[in-house]
Order: structure tokens, then C-alpha cells, then sequence
């Protein structure tokens, strides 16, 4: 039943086919990206400096804020992940993409739509939910270009060949069901919250599902879906073991989709009890993906110290793992009274967002680009110093942000600590994100780099085989004639 | 397609069932919520907000403030408070009574003798549990007097002063968004109303923080004013600014329609009515 890809003729075919949507998908991520991270930065400057760009109404810190957010999630996660999974569908299937025409219209489609989000929430025209702060102009091109994206990768699905009909490989299950459940949590939330607001705090309770399931189901899904391809191919062992895989695959989608309600919030005392319950489940499927993940690259890791890809994924579960602990310390009641609405939440969220899944998203687009396109990347040492540089960035983030937080919480739990003075108490904490911030961004700065570099040298490639092209039948026509 | 159709099952059902419990249930829970009654009043709670504070809801979502406020009181418990309000027709078998219980299960006596006028309650008990309250009460009213209980929340963000009782349901009828937050990184905004009701100081901190809140780390929000200069009287809108925050003579700073909102919006912010869910007194 195994198929060795390498020695089948057909991969670089298919490797061909997603060239197209895979660089309009990644073109768009890696632009994203950086402006995410400016934006981030900017932010992260007003703590320092509340005066700093106080006059200009668009750069105010309560919508910047969003916007890096958004830039990040929206712009560069999502459709990174979709880019990958088409690759992955393609390539596990063997099947080539057909009428690559569609997705790279609908990942055109999607970036305008992220542009469009990220200037109305810039404007003042964000919905103010969490998460989901697109207003229409943004929201409505976003879900149907992941609906054609989405319909392209299921047609990949259901067009495998043959042979491997019957038999799945465990990051299948992942992407598919990834793919399949942002629609419906998407489409909820607008319907719910925009579209036809429902009344009262089940508006909160909503985007707290929805942000969830976004953040964490469909992240969770696609990164370990991708992860789970990639380690055992670039580490050259394989998969252990395939049922544990799937059991942590069920385990996840059961338990990680009732996460989301914080406790002590004014609701029904059974919403935050029954997510708090999933949260404290959640062990099981971090468990089975520790085990799975540690069991297959075992033995395998100092030979790729120098995989970059390798690297970068590996890295990207290790923040998967920390960043669910973190959640389930948020959940357990003597932590959550301490870190609830301080700077614990936003730390582990970054992790999850940038160190699990972006990081695996760059070590995907380090493996695959080059393989899609057929071109090497203009600076392959760059991404080594980018891997160092996003991992030290995240560090300096998120560490100085959990820890602060909790100091900030022991402060807010004590009414006699002056509220001013938690204030203040972050701030040497706050100074040390913003480094790892900057980080950060000379990182994708390097990634953005690569990626325009590769899209530039593969639109001369195509100029030059245009213009032999157009040389060479000319010269045949005229001896003909 | 075997499998895939399972998987497609399968995870139809696992992925809708956490659709089930917190969209589904939360709308037929919550969505058709009612206006509740004030505790022992006949007052119906929430009343809808004023126009502007309504339009300044909007000024709050689109500045994004929820970004560093949350709107949500959290109490950690009760405490109850006994006052007798009337001693009956023999005073000294109430507090005989009284006495004899505190001696047998060591209540905690609150010294208010000496504080106490004649003909007014009285503080018996303070910051007792709920229990403890129940049996004075009743040991009072058994010996013929009458007694009350005052419930006190607890909590930081109580003691704080951040509000008098924890959030409820009920407080978010009309928002549109609900924007709860989840950060503090300013102090909770769920009681602003009640705490500062000057509508001139709001807008005094909305154009410049530090100016009334030394070191504070708020951002400010200039471009919601106007500075200009002074026509032939002053505006009685203008800000009465600290001179290190003035603009410069002949110039005065005129909040812009958006400020006087948000301004009405922050002091439509009241969470001060004891509710049957989150019942408190005055001491």
C-alpha cells in the first residue's frame, strides 16, 4: 500500500500543477504577514509611548491592535494553510490539480478581501467581535474564496487515485475536516452576529465558540495535519504509529471544539463548566500528539539539526503542546482566578498562532515552494536565520507576556495594589515583547524576501520560455508559407 | 470513498454537537431573555440606553476600546450582614436571645453599641456567612424581634470599586455588539457610570488621560475633539484643560459629536441595581 512519491513519475507533475494557486496563495500570505507584524510593532510602541501617532485616528492602539491580529490570522494563516493542504491533497492523492484557474482566482479574491477587512477595521468598521472584526466588504469575499479554495482541495480529495482509496493517511482526516468546518463555524458567526444579530451575552457566547474553534480547531487541525506529513518525509522514519495518529485525531475534534467559554463569565454556569471540562479532556489528544510526534522523529532530530523545514515544524509542535498547556492552566480554577483578563491569554494565543502555526507554515513553504515552482529560493541561507529569528522573536514575546501576566494577576487580585500600579508593573515585561516583536519582523521580512524573490525569478523563467516560445513557431510558419 | 464518507459523518456529528451546545443552546437560553424586576422593587432592569449613549456603543466598538477594557465585574462570594430592625415588645428577651447565640456558636459580635442611636436598626453581625445569618435571624425573630440580612459581594474587583455586584445576563440586553473584553490592561468599565458620572470629566479623560489620571497608560483621543479658535465667546462645550494640556491661548478644545457619545455611553454604564442572581445591600 505505500507508494514511494519519490520514485513515482507523476509527483513533479502534480508538484507543477499547484505552482500557480500556491504562489498567489503564498504571495498574498507573506505581504500579509509582514504588514501584521508592522502593525504589531506599532501597537506594542503605544505602551511605551501612550502619545506616540495619537492623532491619527486610524493607527489608534483598539484598532490596530485587531488589524495585526487580523493581518496575521486572516492574511497570512489561513491562506497558508489552504496553499499547503491543496499541496498535501495533491501530492498524499496523487492527483494533479485541474483547472488550477479557480483557486488562484479565489486566493486573489481572498487577499482583497483581507485588504478590504483590514482597511474598514482600520476605518473604524470593525464588527467588534473578536476575531471576527471584518465588516461585510471583508467578510464576504474572504468566505467565498475559501469555499472555491475549499471545493478545489475536496475535488483533489475525491479525485485520488484509485489505489489509495481506501487506505488514508492520517493528515487527510486532518485537512479535510479542517476544511470543512470553517465554512460552517464562519458562516455562524456572521449569520449569528452580524447578519442578523441574536439578542443579549449569547453574542458573547457565540464569538467565544467561534474564536475557539478558529484559533484552536482549525489551526490545530490543519498544522498537525501538515506536521504529521512532514516529519516522518523529512526526518525519513515513519509515521508512529497511524492509529495514534487517528486516535489523537478524534480525541482533538471531540474535546478541543467545547473549549472557549472562560469561567467566572455572566452566563449560564453550565457554558464555562462544560468548557472548562473539555479543556481539562484536551490532555488526552496532547498527549497522543507528544507521543506520536516524539516516537517519530526519536533519533532523527540531530541529523536534521540543519533541516530548516525540519527545524520549523518541529519547533511549531513544541508550541502546540506548550500553548495547550497553557490553555488548560487557563482553565484549571485557582490559575484562571489569577491569569483571567491579564496578559496570559494574548501570550498563549500568539504562541499558538505564530509559533505552532505559522512556524509550520514556514517550514511547509521552505520544502514545497521550491518543488512547486521548480526554481531554488533567491536566498536559501535566509531561511535559516529566519527560523532563528522567529524562534528567539516568539520567545521574547510570549515568555515576558505569561509571566507578566501572572505577576499582573497576583497584582489584580490584591485590592490594595493601586490599579495604576499593575499598569506599571508590566511595563518592563511589555518592553521585552516588543523586541521579540521586532524580531519577528526582520524574520518574515527574510520570508517575505524569499518567497517575491521566487514569484520574480519564476515570472522571468515564464518571460523567457514566452519569448522562445514566441520565436521559434514564427520561424516554422514562415517556412511553411 | 468508504472511509471518506465516514470521516465525513463522523466528524458531522462531533464538530455540530459543540455547535449544539454553544450556539444553539445559548440562543434558545439566552436569546429571547427578558427584562428582569430590581430586588424588592417593582423596577424593571435594564432600561434601554439614551439615543446618544446608544450612537457612543458605536464610537466604543469602532476605536476598538474593548481592545484594553473588559465590561465584566467578577465577585468571588457573599457576605451577609445582621441588623435588627425592631426589637419588638420585650427587648430584653431579644437580646438575651441574641446573646445566648452568639455564645453557643461563636458568632463573631459586631461592636456597634456604642455607635448605635435609639429607635434606629442596628448592626449586629457583620461579614458573616449566609448560614451564621439565617440562625441569628431566626433566633431573633423566634425571642419576637425582627432582624434583616445585608448581602455584601466579595471579591477584588468589588473591593476595588469596580462595581457593587458581579455581571450578569441581564446587563448586555441592549448592547449590539456585546463587547465583554478580555483584557486588562485599563481598568473594567462595567460600573464606569456609576463611578464617575461627571460627563466633563470623561471627556477631560478621553482628550487627555494623564491630565486626570497621573501616569496613566491610555492612549489619548484627540482627534474626537476639535481645537479652535476662540470665536467671539467661548464655547460653553470647551474643556476646562489643566495648562499643561491646554491648547494655546485664543484656541479652545470643543468635543466632537463622537466624544459627547462615548462619553454619554461610559456614563450609560451602571450595573448598580441588586438583582435576584446578584443581590447586594448598602452598609
Amino acid at each position: 500500500m505505500t507508494v514511494n512519491e519519490t520514485t513515482n513519475p507523476s509527483a513533479a507533475e502534480i508538484d507543477r500543477s499547484c505552482c500557480v494557486p500556491l504562489l498567489a496563495l503564498f504571495g498574498g500570505a507573506a505581504l500579509w504577514l509582514v504588514v501584521g507584524s508592522v502593525l504589531g510593532l506599532l501597537a506594542s510602541i503605544k505602551f511605551h509611548a501612550p502619545d506616540f501617532l495619537a492623532n491619527c485616528a486610524w493607527l489608534t492602539y483598539g484598532r490596530l491592535q485587531p488589524a495585526a491580529d487580523d493581518a496575521l490570522l486572516y492574511g497570512f494563516c489561513l491562506p497558508a494553510g489552504l496553499g499547503v493542504a491543496l499541496w498535501l491533497l495533491a501530492r498524499i492523492g496523487q492527483t494533479p490539480i485541474r483547472g488550477a484557474i479557480i483557486p488562484v482566482v479565489a486566493a486573489n479574491l481572498w487577499h482583497l478581501g483581507v485588504l478590504a477587512g483590514l482597511t474598514g477595521i482600520l476605518m473604524g468598521d470593525s464588527t467588534g467581535f473578536t476575531w471576527l472584526e471584518f465588516p461585510r466588504g471583508g467578510s464576504v469575499p474572504v468566505f467565498f474564496a475559501y469555499l472555491l479554495l475549499a471545493l478545489w482541495a475536496m475535488m483533489i480529495f475525491a479525485g485520488r487515485r484509485p489505489a489509495l482509496r481506501d487506505a488514508l493517511c492520517p493528515s487527510q482526516w486532518f485537512l479535510v475536516a479542517a476544511l470543512f468546518w470553517f465554512p460552517w463555524i464562519y458562516s455562524t458567526a456572521n449569520l449569528f452576529l452580524i447578519a442578523g444579530p441574536v439578542r443579549g451575552v449569547a453574542q458573547a457566547v457565540i464569538g467565544w465558540w467561534f474564536a475557539n474553534n478558529l484559533l484552536v480547531v482549525w489551526t490545530g487541525l490543519v498544522g498537525l495535519g501538515t506536521a504529521l506529513y512532514f516529519l516522518p518525509k523529512l526526518g525519513g522514519r515513519p509515521l508512529q504509529s497511524h492509529y495514534l495518529a487517528l486516535f489523537a485525531f478524534w480525541t482533538f475534534i471531540l474535546f478541543a471544539t467545547w473549549c472557549g467559554i472562560p469561567s467566572g463569565a455572566p452566563v449560564p454556569v453550565w457554558m464555562p463548566t462544560l468548557s472548562a471540562a473539555a479543556i481539562a479532556l484536551l490532555i488526552v489528544p496532547l498527549l497522543a500528539v507528544f507521543l506520536v510526534t516524539w516516537r517519530t522523529v526519536r533519533g532523527s532530530i540531530k541529523s536534521n539539526w540543519n533541516n530548516t523545514p525540519f527545524c520549523f515544524i518541529g519547533s511549531g509542535i513544541d508550541s502546540f503542546l506548550l500553548s495547550g498547556l497553557m490553555l488548560m492552566a487557563m482553565a484549571c480554577p485557582q490559575i484562571s482566578r489569577v491569569t483571567n483578563f491579564t496578559w496570559f491569554g494574548p501570550a498563549e494565543t500568539q504562541l499558538r498562532l505564530y509559533g505552532f502555526f505559522a512556524m509550520t507554515m514556514f517550514g511547509a513553504a521552505y520544502h514545497l515552494l521550491p518543488r512547486v515552482v521548480g526554481i531554488e529560493f533567491p536566498f536559501p541561507k535566509l531561511a535559516r536565520v529566519h527560523f532563528w529569528l522567529s524562534l528567539l522573536g516568539i520567545a521574547l514575546l510570549v515568555a515576558p507576556l505569561a509571566i507578566g501576566g501572572v505577576v499582573q494577576g497576583l497584582k489584580l487580585q490584591n485590592p490594595n495594589v493601586a490599579f495604576a500600579d499593575t499598569t506599571k508593573a508590566m511595563l518592563p515585561f511589555l518592553r521585552v515583547s516588543t523586541t521579540g516583536l521586532l524580531l519577528m519582523l526582520l524574520g518574515n521580512l527574510l520570508f517575505f524576501a524569499n518567497v517575491i524573490g521566487l514569484t520574480i525569478r519564476w515570472k522571468l523563467a515564464l518571460l523567457k520560455k514566452f519569448i522562445t516560445f514566441v520565436k521559434s513557431p514564427l520561424e516554422t510558419i514562415e517556412v511553411r508559407a | 470513498m468508504k472511509n471518506g464518507f465516514l470521516i465525513f459523518l463522523a466528524s458531522l456529528v462531533v464538530l455540530g454537537g459543540s455547535w449544539c451546545a454553544f450556539v444553539l443552546a445559548p440562543v434558545l437560553q439566552l436569546g429571547g431573555l427578558k427584562q428582569t424586576t430590581v430586588l424588592n422593587s417593582s423596577d424593571v432592569y435594564p432600561v434601554g440606553r439614551p439615543g446618544e449613549a446608544n450612537q457612543g456603543l458605536q464610537v466604543y466598538r469602532a476605536e476598538g476600546c474593548a481592545a484594553c477594557h473588559t465590561e465584566q465585574i467578577q465577585q468571588s462570594g457573599v457576605a451577609c450582614d445582621v441588623v435588627l430592625t425592631s426589637v419588638g415588645t420585650n427587648e430584653t428577651a431579644v437580646r438575651k436571645a441574641f446573646e445566648n447565640g452568639l455564645k453557643q456558636n461563636n458568632w463573631p459580635l459586631f461592636m456597634t453599641q456604642n455607635f448605635h442611636k435609639a429607635g434606629e436598626p442596628e448592626m449586629l453581625l457583620i461579614n458573616v456567612s449566609k448560614e451564621i445569618a439565617d440562625a441569628a435571624v431566626d433566633t431573633i425573630t423566634a425571642a419576637g424581634g425582627k432582624a434583616e440580612i445585608h448581602i455584601i459581594a466579595t471579591g477584588p474587583d468589588i473591593a476595588r470599586g469596580w462595581g457593587r455586584r458581579h455581571s450578569v445576563a441581564e446587563d448586555y440586553l441592549y448592547d449590539n455588539p456585546v463587547q465583554l473584553g478580555s483584557v486588562r490592561i485599563g481598568p473594567d468599565l462595567a460600573d464606569e457610570g456609576a463611578r464617575s458620572p461627571d460627563a466633563s470629566w470623561q471627556l477631560l479623560h478621553l482628550y487627555a488621560p494623564q491630565s486626570v489620571v497621573k501616569g496613566s497608560a491610555m492612549p489619548p483621543y484627540r482627534y474626537l475633539f476639535q481645537i479652535r479658535q476662540i470665536g467671539r465667546e467661548p464655547s460653553p462645550d470647551a474643556l476646562n484643560l489643566p495648562k499643561a494640556f491646554a491648547p494655546p491661548s485664543g484656541y479652545e478644545v470643543v468635543p466632537k459629536a463622537t466624544a459627547r457619545e462615548l462619553a454619554a455611553y461610559l456614563l450609560s454604564l451602571r450595573a448598580d441595581v441588586p438583582l435576584r442572581d446578584a443581590p447586594f445591600s448598602s452598609r
